[in-house]
């Protein structure tokens, strides 16, 4: 079966070919983080429009770079949610006008779970079941995996997501949107010695999250180096470094956790902070340990892209869903109120 | 919903150009609708079929359905068609966008050309179908306190545009130039903001008709010429048209 997928949940256009019997054929991603850099955080208005502008060309040219034609195509599947509405929308009306056009099969498919099932798109898939780390701009989830459809929550955020603090500190540090990579590359050259940032909700049992303490200590210490006329460019640095220190730090602790708990040996890393090389580095080393392996997406599939929503629509459309003729855009949708297909 | 088909007989002399076979779609209001222009079997005249539903934030649960219908009644599939028609705006952004995806998808999903017809022209349209109006500014509510308008004069079923469509405040709002002397009649929710018009606006406009709402059908014939002038065009390059452009701000 051959399924186009289509992302247009956030700000990124992403489209994808996947064939369920030859692996993915073709992908494309038109970013569009440089115009929203201007104003800080993504605007949804100017977002949604600049999908309606880049959707069909980037159909067209993974098509094209998959020597297909649009006959050639078995299934549609799209995001549907969660995400920004009217950008949700963009590709959600366009894969149900194509699919009717072309009279085949289209399919809503939840972005968290083509997060989820992104790094089954590597030459060395991970196998059900699995402890999922769900980390990103909007979410940062443990999440129990036993199959398709299948998530048992066991531990989430209860207040920023860690991608999020992320971006917030970049903005203390007046460092570029959006903020991790921006983060990582200064904490390179920061000591790890010279501040310890706390690692928030670690000293108590559970797998919850909490970032919003950690933002606050970072404004906390720029704010006394400033009136110390200390903060020059290292402290930067050293600020940038205890802050990726404590955020990898503590999601490292909950995911060995998380492991120890249900007895799982995989753990899949998804989500745009999984392409965070500290955080790669400690968790192999963390699992290596107790003989467990982590799995995570190429980086390229680490933020949103089409792929993973051709992938995850793929496995459910095989099994024979498919949406009715409600256009589906669904802005809050717990990952937990997924099921499996029905059979 | 309602449901009714027009015969083509009310723009005469027209009636023996063949009409393509056209589907239009508009979500740009609180409405939303569709129409199907194709000629049945055995018919001496094309027909324009239509729907409509009055499903403020449903519009995506109702259009599919709506275009399913449409099609099987007639008998037609997708690939049926010489091109499809939605209503580029102004209005509802949320609205545009779901109408320019599903044309669009439609379109390029079955190779057919595509043709954005403008909410405004859909609504002169309108008024000189329904009331033989010649003169006619078609203004939709754009809310903080602006409007959608545009001028048209309409003759024979063709329609010229006399200003170019604009957002603006209505205190703004004045005749094109050298056109005051005609009988102007307002028509659309823009004409709510009649007590914010112009003094003497108010006075040079005979009437205005403020429940008249872009739809489909009107759209249909729009784009039925707009085709037969070779203007169909490549999906992706028949964008909305919004107006309004200044909606971020720098920080």
């Amino acid at each position: 079966m051959r399924v186009l997928g289509i992302e247009t949940s956030c700000d990124e256009t992403g489209v994808a070919l996947y064939d369920t019997r030859h692996g993915l054929l073709a992908d494309a991603l038109y970013s569009q983080v440089a115009m929203h850099a201007d104003f800080g955080g993504v605007v949804p208005e100017l977002a949604s429009r600049d999908h309606t502008r880049k959707l069909l060309p980037l159909i067209d040219d993974v098509l094209g770079e998959a020597h297909c034609g649009r006959a050639d195509l078995d299934a549609i599947a799209y995001t549907a949610g969660p995400g920004l509405v009217g950008a949700l929308m963009v590709g959600a009306s366009t894969a149900h006008g194509m699919a009717r056009s072309l009279d085949i099969p289209v399919l809503g498919v939840h972005h968290m779970e083509g997060h989820l099932l992104a790094p089954m798109l590597e030459d060395d898939p991970v196998a059900f079941p699995f402890v999922a780390l769900l980390v990103s701009g909007g979410h940062t989830q443990l999440v129990a995996v036993e199959g398709l459809g299948a998530y048992r929550l066991l531990g989430e955020s209860v207040d920023d997501a860690a991608g999020e603090a992320f971006d917030k500190a970049a903005k203390m540090l007046e460092l570029g949107y959006p903020g991790g990579p921006a983060i990582a590359r200064l904490a390179e050259h920061g000591d790890p010695t010279r501040f310890r940032f706390p690692r928030p909700m670690t000293d108590r049992p559970g797998l919850d999250f909490s970032f919003s303490g950690l933002k606050t200590h970072t404004l906390t210490t720029i704010k006394a180096l400033r009136d110390e006329g200390a903060l020059d460019e290292q402290a930067h640095a050293d600020i940038a470094r205890a802050f990726e220190e404590a955020v990898v730090d503590t999601l490292v602790i909950k995911c060995r956790r998380a492991l120890d708990d249900t007895g799982l040996k995989r753990l899949v890393v998804a989500g745009g902070v999984s392409a965070n090389v500290r955080l790669r580095e400690r968790l192999d080393h963390a699992l290596t340990k107790r003989r467990a392996k982590a799995f995570y997406p190429r980086n390229r599939f680490c933020t949103d892209n089409g792929a993973m929503i051709a992938y995850a629509g793929a496995q459910r459309l095989m099994a024979g869903e498919h949406d009715d003729s409600a256009i589906l855009a669904v802005p809050r949708w717990p990952l937990t109120d997924l099921r499996p297909p029905a059979v | 919903m309602t449901s009714h088909a027009a015969s083509l007989t009310h723009s005469k002399g027209e009636i023996t150009t063949s009409m393509p076979t056209l589907l239009a779609l508009d979500a740009s209001s609180n409405a939303c609708s569709v129409a199907l222009m194709h000629r049945p079997a055995g018919a001496e005249a094309d027909e324009v079929s239509a729907r409509l539903s009055l499903t403020p934030r449903e519009h995506t649960h109702r259009l599919m359905p709506m275009i399913d219908d449409l099609l099987a009644e007639a008998s037609l599939t997708v690939e049926d068609l010489d091109a499809i028609a939605y209503g580029h705006g102004p209005g509802s952004f949320t609205g545009l966008r779901i109408a320019a995806g599903i044309a669009q998808g439609l379109a390029y999903g079955a190779e057919k050309p595509l043709i954005g017809v403008s909410t405004l022209a859909a609504m002169a349209y309108a008024a000189h179908r329904q009331y033989h109006l010649r003169y006619v500014i078609p203004a939709l509510d754009a809310r903080m306190g602006e409007i959608y308008v545009g001028a048209y004069y309409c003759h024979q079923g063709q329609l010229t545009p006399l200003m170019d469509e604009a957002v603006m405040s209505p205190e703004a709002l004045s005749l094109p130039a050298g056109q005051e002397d005609v009988d102007w009649v307002g028509v659309g929710s823009g004409w709510k903001l009649w007590s914010s018009m112009p003094a003497q606006l108010q006075a040079e406009i005979g009437q205005h008709i403020e429940d008249l709402a872009p739809v489909a059908e009107d759209m249909a014939y729009l784009a039925s010429r707009e085709y037969l002038a070779g203007q169909g065009q490549s999906p992706h390059l028949v964008q909305p048209v919004y107006l309004r452009d200044k909606v971020a701000w720098r920080r």
